[in-house]
């Protein structure tokens, strides 16, 4: 069925389901047998961006590899909520060795089977984006460049959570975390700072680099379910919102997360061997004020009187990433 | 102690952890109710035969809607859909064709001779019902639906009351209202015609019936003096369209002049335009926006090139045909006052559309009853003051339409019913109204309205076809999928994706989900994109 026909339905496919659609066009997550990888238990806050978008996404990799799948994880929360030992909330074989080398393990056990013969067990490291911008870089450049068969997954809450919200290299200007107070002439995170990861794997050439959102289900199964079925090293950059670090309520973990793709601050994209070759284009253009104003991290802005000069240079980036990724349609 | 290699605890599954207990407020399912069902006169539940003609069932669709509603077919016709005019999608683009697919529903059960299901058990008991309009066949069909026998007695020469005497041909075929008549009948209502019931009591006791529903429908039309010469011809509104029905039309002339503002005034206009006359001009005391008709009727009335005279009253009729007029002004509080201005308007008759009184001489023997601006009063069980006997439609105090008439039927039916087995009728307790901000929209895509294709207009005033055509399958269906399913489970599986604990259990199709309170931590994001507010979270109570 193309999507067209279906795009009229009640439901479209924005939602997780449709009853409408037969059963192999539904996505994962409406499924009763998915695997639920992450299980429940863990010990996540209320509302979790990480716990849903690692759910969404391990998911995923497992219908997309007959549920051969191994995982390799970085110190972080994902790792620390999931598997207070002796309790572990995951229900594929998973490993953690050390906040910095997940890739370099994943790359590891990717080798291990290709020795053992099983190339039919798929490897996936995973980590916060401090295991992944900051800590385990070097690893991770490292796995790119010599293009081993691992896809790498970060889920990007913008700052250390499992510390107590410091400061990483994914951390947005102007947002307040522990590091970066929201005081002085330039309260919260300086502007020009950090480093975009996915225009980084782009640059090692490997054959998949894709961003994604825990509000757009549908767009993040696929391009797990892509990045699956190519050999070779891979890098999905999944934006999940953190109810704690960012001060926003744990209901609105998708809400927050829809605001930033629908503002354009956080592009969709896909890219193949440094190339774009697709973006998921924005269905109702909002400013960056919606998705700010839920978010404690950035109250400082909106106290009296009103930053509108920093608000201005958020809108900025903004209307730059809708310029540079074609985001309108 | 054969634990693998640096282990010294056996490896258990979070699943020991019952997040549960971090829960301040608690997920709960509900029902809400959608305000198309909430605006409905006849009381349909259309999001839920919605639900079923979304997935092309449409004969479970339709066995839903005649739960309530006997006449889809004539209801998608005649409607004037106030369901439409409270559909939350009004809000986020066009409102859902609900009439448009309702009446594809009642064609389709016409094509293919879907029949009511016969009751499962006779009660033993005799309902009479005097009128065989709107309110009358819909209390003949729900009384039998219940398994009691119901003779319906109708003064008129066919079955239909207004729907065939006063709404015209080319809103509702003739064919359209005899199969879904018939159809009631079918389930073995017995009806008999052309008698006038002139003493409700006695004709009770000669057929020993155990109680009657009366239905008699408002047929008389109000007069209003207005002086006029010996030959001038001056009509009335109910007998042009009553006329409409037998051999010989009404001879309305060229020039022809309708007094009033309501649809019926409309009605008239546009009959005569179709019956040949070249001026079709319609008086009218007060403004457009004062107007009572509908604006879709006074729109397609403009088209077909019937005149309305604003803010103007008739003073008198000449011989020869000549009606002074006066010019009318509103006043501060929206009433219409003379200014003293007259002109004159030429015409060969003057209809006159003023609305219509009940005949009511058929109570005169019952004593107790309680008569009030012409209308029967009853309590809101139907019942007028005399136990046993029920009333609806135009004849109680009511907006006098087809769907209200319909509405009034099924609850007399019910309230009888109850009466008959000596308890009260207790409706079920109405949900909570699903408003428009307790839906998340983001989950709908855009999706503007299918319209009806629209009779072409040089055969619209010149035949008596049916103006507006009905949707074919598959713009019915695109129809009925722009529901939103307002306050109602559509099984989207938001819920059961959004959990970041997987505490939403998944149940099937039809068998919706449950919550895991086990694990659910009380986050509350399965009530935020839940696309029709069908999750609330309430307090835990500790």
């Amino acid at each position: 069925m193309e999507m067209q026909q279906i795009k009229f339905y009640q439901t479209a496919t924005f939602t997780v389901g449709n009853r409408l659609l037969g059963e192999h066009e539904r996505s994962v997550q409406a499924n009763m047998r998915r695997t639920n990888s992450l299980n429940s238990g863990h010990r996540a806050c209320q509302g979790c961006g990480e716990a849903l978008g690692a759910r969404y996404a391990i998911d995923a990799a497992m219908r997309a590899s007959n549920s051969q799948l191994a995982a390799v994880n970085a110190t972080g929360c994902l790792e620390v909520f999931s598997t207070p030992y002796p309790e572990t909330s995951w229900q594929i074989p998973w490993i953690h060795s050390l906040f910095g080398n997940a890739a370099a393990v994943a790359s590891g056990v990717a080798a291990a089977m290709r020795v053992k013969g099983r190339e039919d067990v798929r490897v996936i490291a995973q980590g916060g984006d401090g295991g992944t911008t900051d800590i385990g870089f070097g690893c991770l450049s490292g796995m790119f460049e010599r293009n081993d068969d691992v896809l790498y997954i970060c889920y990007d809450n913008e700052a250390y959570m499992n510390t107590g919200v410091q400061r990483s290299s994914a951390t947005p200007p102007a947002a307040r975390t522990a590091t970066t107070a929201a005081v002085g002439p330039a309260p919260g995170n300086v502007f020009g700072t950090g480093k975009n990861v996915p225009l980084i794997a782009m640059a090692h050439n490997i054959p998949y680099v894709a961003t994604a959102s825990v509000a757009n289900l549908r767009d993040l199964e696929f391009k797990v379910t892509r990045a699956m079925g190519v050999r070779g090293a891979r890098y999905i950059h999944i934006h999940v919102p953190c109810p704690l670090g960012w001060g926003s309520a744990p209901e609105d973990t998708i809400k927050v997360a829809r605001l930033a793709v629908e503002s354009g601050l956080f592009p969709l994209f896909e890219a193949e061997h440094g190339e774009i070759v697709n973006s998921t284009k924005i269905r109702r253009k909002v400013p960056v004020d919606g998705y700010l104003e839920l978010q404690k991290r950035f109250a400082h802005l909106f106290s009296k009187p009103r930053d509108s000069a920093r608000i201005a240079l958020i809108q900025a980036m903004a209307d730059h990433n809708i310029k540079r990724f074609g985001l309108l349609p | 102690m054969d634990k693998p290699f640096a282990i010294t605890l056996q490896v258990g599954s979070s699943l020991a952890n019952k997040t549960g207990s971090w829960r301040t407020l608690r997920p709960v399912y509900l029902d809400r109710l959608p305000p198309c069902n909430h605006a409905c006169p006849a009381g349909e539940n259309i999001q839920g035969w919605l639900y079923h003609a979304e997935s092309a069932d449409y004969e479970k669709a339709w066995r839903t809607l005649t739960l309530d509603n006997p006449l889809p077919a004539v209801m998608g016709r005649v409607c004037y859909h106030p369901c439409e005019d409270s559909c939350n999608r009004g809000q986020l683009d066009e409102a859902v064709g609900i009439n448009s697919v309702e009446r594809f529903l009642g064609d389709e059960a016409l094509k293919r001779g879907w029949k009511f299901a016969r009751p499962a058990a006779e009660s033993g008991k005799r309902v009479l019902v005097v009128g065989a309009g709107p309110s009358g066949l819909s209390a003949a069909y729900h009384l039998r639906r219940l398994g009691h026998r119901v003779k319906i007695v109708e003064a008129g020469p066919l079955a239909g009351g207004m729907m065939r005497f006063g709404i015209p041909k080319y809103r509702l075929p003739r064919d359209i209202l005899d199969a879904e008549i018939k159809r009631i009948l079918d389930l073995g209502v017995e009806l008999e015609l052309n008698r006038k019931v002139s003493d409700i009591l006695e004709t009770m006791r000669v057929g020993s019936f155990d109680a009657g529903f009366l239905a008699v429908g408002a047929h008389i039309a109000k007069r209003a003096y207005i002086p006029a010469g010996s030959a001038a011809r001056m009509l009335d509104a109910v007998s042009v369209l009553r006329g409409m029905e037998g051999d010989e039309k009404p001879l309305l002339g060229r020039r022809v002049v309708v007094y009033g503002g309501g649809n019926t005034a409309l009605d008239v206009a546009r009959t005569a335009k179709r019956l040949g006359a070249a001026e079709s001009i319609i008086v009218y005391r007060r403004t457009r926006e004062k107007m009572p008709a509908h604006d879709f009727e006074v729109e397609e009335a403009l088209q077909e090139g019937v005149l309305i005279k604003w803010l103007s009253t008739i003073k008198n009729m000449a011989d020869e045909g000549t009606l002074t007029v006066e010019k009318m002004e509103l006043d501060d509080k929206g009433f219409p006052q003379p200014t003293g201005q007259f002109e004159t308007l030429e015409s060969d008759s003057l209809v006159l559309a003023l609305g219509q009184d009940v005949d009511l001489s058929l109570l005169d023997k019952v004593p107790g009853l309680v008569i009030e601006n012409g209308v029967v009063k009853v309590g809101p069980n139907m019942m007028t003051d005399y136990p046993g006997i029920f009333a609806g439609g135009d004849m109680v105090p009511s907006e006098r339409t087809v769907t209200v008439g319909v509405g009034h039927g099924k609850k007399a039916a019910r309230c009888i019913d109850a009466w008959l087995r000596g308890v009260a009728y207790a409706p079920a307790p109405k949900h909570e109204l699903a408003g428009f901000d307790k839906l998340n929209t983001w989950y709908y895509a855009d999706a503007p309205k299918t319209v009806r294709p629209v009779l072409g207009l040089a055969r619209r005033t010149s035949t008596f076809e049916e103006v507006v055509k009905g949707l074919d399958e598959t713009n019915a269906l695109f129809e009925a999928r722009r529901c939103l399913s307002c306050g109602n489970c559509f099984e989207c599986d938001n819920c059961y994706g959004v959990c970041p604990d997987n505490a939403v259990v998944k149940l099937g199709p039809g068998d919706r989900f449950e919550f895991n309170y086990d694990f659910c931590k009380g986050c509350g994001l399965c009530v935020a994109e839940c696309p029709c507010g069908a999750i609330k979270m309430v307090p835990e109570t500790i």
